[in-house]
């Protein structure tokens, strides 16, 4: 319907305040209902048998004992999820990660599942499952992986991207490049160079939330699935092909989320609860316990990185190049080329490369994490950048603003940028207090830029007018973080109405055409120009009710203020008529009052953010404390300013933790020595100061608010803002992330031996 | 396994249930009361997502057998509110957006409210060592420390 989705100027109503969110009460009130919180009548409860193994090939799974188990409902292999696939590589991958096919490939995969009628009867059932595995070498290491003589995890997999296909299958799946211009010229014309090689272990989302859904098959093909999930629709997608259901005849209903933050954008579990309920002919509950998630779901890759810049006296950087391998746990992925893609998105070069690398290792599948790929990418780079500037004498915002990309710079991935906030969080961060606050003894502070693309996609959504004046929204888009208020606020100041008016709600599958899921922050940019969208052409309905109840011809009648207002002076007599005026009467001037929106939100605004931060080190034990830390980023438009301040925090306490303490440990035996949040430890309260926000408005030219993401660019400073706040506390780079105490007493010792 | 009946108080009300002997209390308020406020975060005491209070004393139920609230008080998220009157803790949970995905949310009320009513007026650092033991992956904590201190402020005018 001719929507038109460019900027314009507006002054805001109701966007850009901060009412309380809609979903609210219920989560003080203890009422919301996450995926764990729901229940049918007959349910049974399911549980997963997993490998302890990292590598094996599963000879024989014999279940008949557990099937002898009084209260046991069904026991399920592989078998019971046939390969529907059909030559569909990707959809293949995901039922192997599902339930194990032939062979186990990493601590935790899948390989059995049993249906019971309580959770006791079930762990017992699954101690009667007997596999027999032929265990294989392994390999955990990204590293190790890539090498020729590595264990090989897939021997159908030759990588791709090289000139010529390769004559040994490898664990290296695929090889991506990206760049422009030359860079050994460039090289050739610095003063200084750096290169450096980094690592980051692998860490995990950490949702408070584990995993959690309901599945009810009926005999007819129908059937239902309530689950905590990113993307609703495409968990029926992916559900429904696996099943060999129809899409239509598979109701989901996302849960309350407890957090996702990408984890729960892949299927994990859910087709294994839908194949338990098919053969038991009961619903089924599942609820992965927290070893589970740390094993079998989520985390980002490791990585190793080689970087090298060169600049001269000046500070202008000649040359940029990346060379990045990310692990993809056993199933190929594209979480190397994303980093390589992000890697120098911030600057202006005239000679960039960046080279990335897909390595299979024995872990879990790598999912998405807030901002995929870029953290390790800008952890790199940005201490790339942190020790030229040192080198050159330069001070560290001065070089990169000396080098920042700007309005018409062809980034390094390749698109020319439109208007966009890197040089502004730059001056911003130079300016802020935070930069000129002294330092005590073993402190030290850093900065670092973090870029990220934003995501668009399909998207629908409707506004319903009910006969009192009150607005329903219905979006497709999950609410991970507040954005039934910003959309309520959009659909307000849309309507020219009151928020209080209108209550948003998120539609299960059945009651909403398809949405991409919440990631790549589109939720509010995307829902946001669909609300828009819908409300315009609600508003269309609503001026010609009122035509109608005036008889005088549409084109008469104008929108302002949640007004229809009839123009011009023959009009003089006809007072203004409210949406709840018009509401009234709609039942004798055409019926219900609604405006629909389907459309691909294109023109995500991509997003840039400078965090600074001061850390203490201890150097007796390693042991570091967060002083103080600052977070610049533009949002285009804050539409709920209050929320977008939580997702700039959340992302940075993230980083943090990511950047001291979080890893996943592996044994010798390939097994995860910590998944447990003993173990695996992320940030509590007391170990962090409070996050300072600045929220920049540069608005996105293709949102009729400017509204950019916000989510997710969050995560990408902190390890690069951190350990430069480290190096720079201590004097010595660190190029290993975590750095945790061990890590830094071994940099503070090298150092000394020399 | 034979059940065991226990008779004990919850937000107040008397309640009788049978469970077995190694049930959790955050199982028996789940899944045999519907008391599902309580969340299960690690179910091993680590993420403070099922916190109650019993006796007076925070626990984790997850760490608590449901045979041991006999005779005892136990306190939820869903009595923290008197009728239609909110909690002021809760109150300012929504004023300072002191929660995203809210998972965590009600583990975090019962422990502030465990705290505050030890130290009704805690600085930042007593307020952060506070609620060490409750896990928060959305915030930074830094709205939930901001939303207990406003509270405080106006539980001690109250």
């Amino acid at each position: 319907m001719n929507f038109d989705p460019r900027y314009s100027g507006r002054n805001f109503s109701s966007v850009g305040t901060r009412p309380i969110r809609p979903d609210g009460i219920d989560k003080v009130t203890g009422r919301a209902r996450y995926g764990a919180d729901f229940n049918m009548a007959g349910q049974l409860v399911g549980r997963i048998l997993r490998s302890p193994h990292a590598h094996a090939v599963i000879k024989k799974i014999d279940t008949s004992k557990a099937e002898k188990l009084a209260g046991v409902k069904a026991v399920i292999t592989a078998k019971d999820l046939p390969d529907l696939t059909d030559g569909d590589a990707a959809m293949y991958d995901i039922l192997d990660n599902s339930m194990a096919r032939k062979k186990a490939l990493y601590d935790g995969h899948a390989v059995a599942a049993v249906a019971a009628i309580d959770a006791r009867i079930a762990r017992q059932a699954l101690k009667l499952i007997e596999v027999d595995y032929e265990v294989l070498p392994h390999v955990t290491d990204v590293d190790e992986a890539a090498h020729h003589h590595a264990p090989l995890i897939n021997d159908q997999i030759f990588t791709e991207g090289l000139e010529e296909k390769p004559a040994k299958p490898s664990n290296v799946t695929k090889r991506t490049q990206f760049g422009h211009g030359d860079v050994h010229k460039g090289f050739a014309q610095a003063d200084f160079i750096v290169e450096r090689s980094f690592k980051t272990e692998q860490t995990h989302q950490g949702y408070i939330e584990p995993h959690a859904c309901v599945a009810s098959v009926n005999p007819d093909g129908t059937a239902d699935l309530w689950v905590c999930t990113q993307g609703h629709f495409v968990y029926r997608q992916h559900c429904a092909q696996l099943l060999g259901l129809e899409a239509s005849k598979l109701r989901v209903t996302s849960s309350e989320i407890g957090g996702g933050f990408g984890g729960k954008t892949h299927v994990w579990a859910e087709p294994v609860a839908l194949a338990l309920s098919r053969k038991a002919g009961r619903p089924v509950k599942l609820v992965m316990t927290r070893d589970e998630v740390f094993r079998a779901s989520g985390p980002t890759s490791a990585t190793s990185i080689d970087v090298k810049i060169g600049a001269k006296k000046d500070g202008t950087i000649t040359a940029a190049e990346a060379t990045l391998r990310y692990s993809c746990g056993p199933y190929p992925g594209s979480w190397a080329e994303i980093g390589a893609m992000t890697a120098f998105a911030c600057y202006k070069l005239e000679n960039v490369k960046t080279v990335g690398y897909e390595v299979l290792v024995n872990r879990p599948k790598t999912a998405a994490y807030r901002a995929p790929s870029a953290p390790m990418a800008a952890f790199a780079v940005e201490s790339a950048v942190d020790e030229l500037a040192h080198e050159l004498g330069m001070n560290a915002v001065d070089f990169r603003i000396k080098n920042a990309a700007q309005e018409g710079t062809r980034a390094s991935y390749g698109p020319v940028y439109g208007p966009i906030g890197i040089g502004p969080t730059l001056e911003a961060a130079k300016n802020h207090p935070h930069m000129k606050a002294p330092l005590k003894m073993n402190q030290g502070r850093g900065m670092a830029c973090g870029f990220w693309f934003n995501f668009g996609g399909q998207t629908c959504t409707d506004l319903n007018i009910g006969m009192d004046g009150s607005v329903s929204l219905a979006v497709g888009t999950v609410d991970v973080g507040g954005s039934r208020a910003s959309l309520s606020l959009v659909a307000a100041e849309e309507l020219g109405i009151d928020y209080s008016q209108v209550k948003a709600i998120v539609a299960d599958t059945s009651s909403l055409g398809y949405n991409d899921m919440t990631d790549g922050s589109r939720g509010t940019f995307s829902s946001s120009m669909a609300t828009i969208s819908a409300a315009r052409n609600a508003i269309k309905v609503l001026r010609d009710r009122a035509a109608q109840m005036w008889d005088i011809p549409v084109d008469d009648v104008t929108w302002e203020k949640g007004h229809a207002i009839a123009k011009g002076e023959k009009y003089g007599n006809l007072s203004p008529l409210s949406l709840k005026d018009i509401a009234a009467k709609s039942g004798t001037t055409g019926g219900p009052i609604a405006g629909h929106s389907e459309l691909v939100a294109d023109g995500a605004g991509v997003s840039f953010a400078t965090h600074i931060c001061d850390i203490e080190v201890d150097p007796e034990t390693g042991a570091t404390r967060v002083i103080r830390y600052t977070v610049v980023q533009d949002a285009g438009k804050a539409v709920h300013p209050t929320y977008v301040e939580g997702q700039y925090q959340g992302g940075a306490a993230q980083g943090i933790g990511w950047a001291l303490n979080e890893e996943y440990i592996y044994g010798k035996d390939g097994r995860l020595q910590n998944p447990g949040f003993l173990d695996y430890r992320i940030p509590v309260c007391s170990d962090l100061p409070m996050i300072d926000t600045q929220i920049l408005e540069i608005p996105n030219p293709n949102h009729p608010y400017g509204v950019r993401g916000v989510g997710e660019t969050s995560i990408v400073p902190p390890l690069a803002a951190i350990a430069n706040a480290v190096s720079n506390a201590v004097g010595v780079r660190m190029t290993h992330i975590p750095m945790s105490p061990p890590r830094i007493l071994a940099a503070l010792d090298a150092e000394r031996e020399g | 396994m034979a059940g065991v009946a226990v008779s004990t108080t919850i937000n107040g009300d008397a309640v009788e249930y049978l469970c077995q002997p190694d049930e959790t209390l955050l199982d028996v308020l789940r899944d045999r009361l519907g008391l599902t406020g309580a969340k299960e975060g690690c179910g091993t005491g680590d993420c403070g997502a099922c916190s109650v209070i019993v006796d007076g004393r925070l626990v984790c139920s997850c760490l608590v057998l449901g045979a041991e609230a006999e005779g005892r008080k136990v306190e939820t998220i869903e009595g923290m509110a008197h009728g239609d009157q909110l909690h002021p803790l809760q109150q300012k949970f929504l004023e300072h957006a002191a929660l995203q995905c809210g998972i965590c949310t009600p583990g975090f009320l019962i422990a502030a409210k465990d705290l505050l009513a030890k130290n009704p007026s805690p600085t930042e650092e007593e307020i952060r060592f506070g609620l060490a033991g409750n896990l928060c992956r959305c915030t930074g904590y830094d709205k939930i420390v901001r939303a207990v201190q406003d509270a405080a402020e106006v539980m001690k005018g109250a």
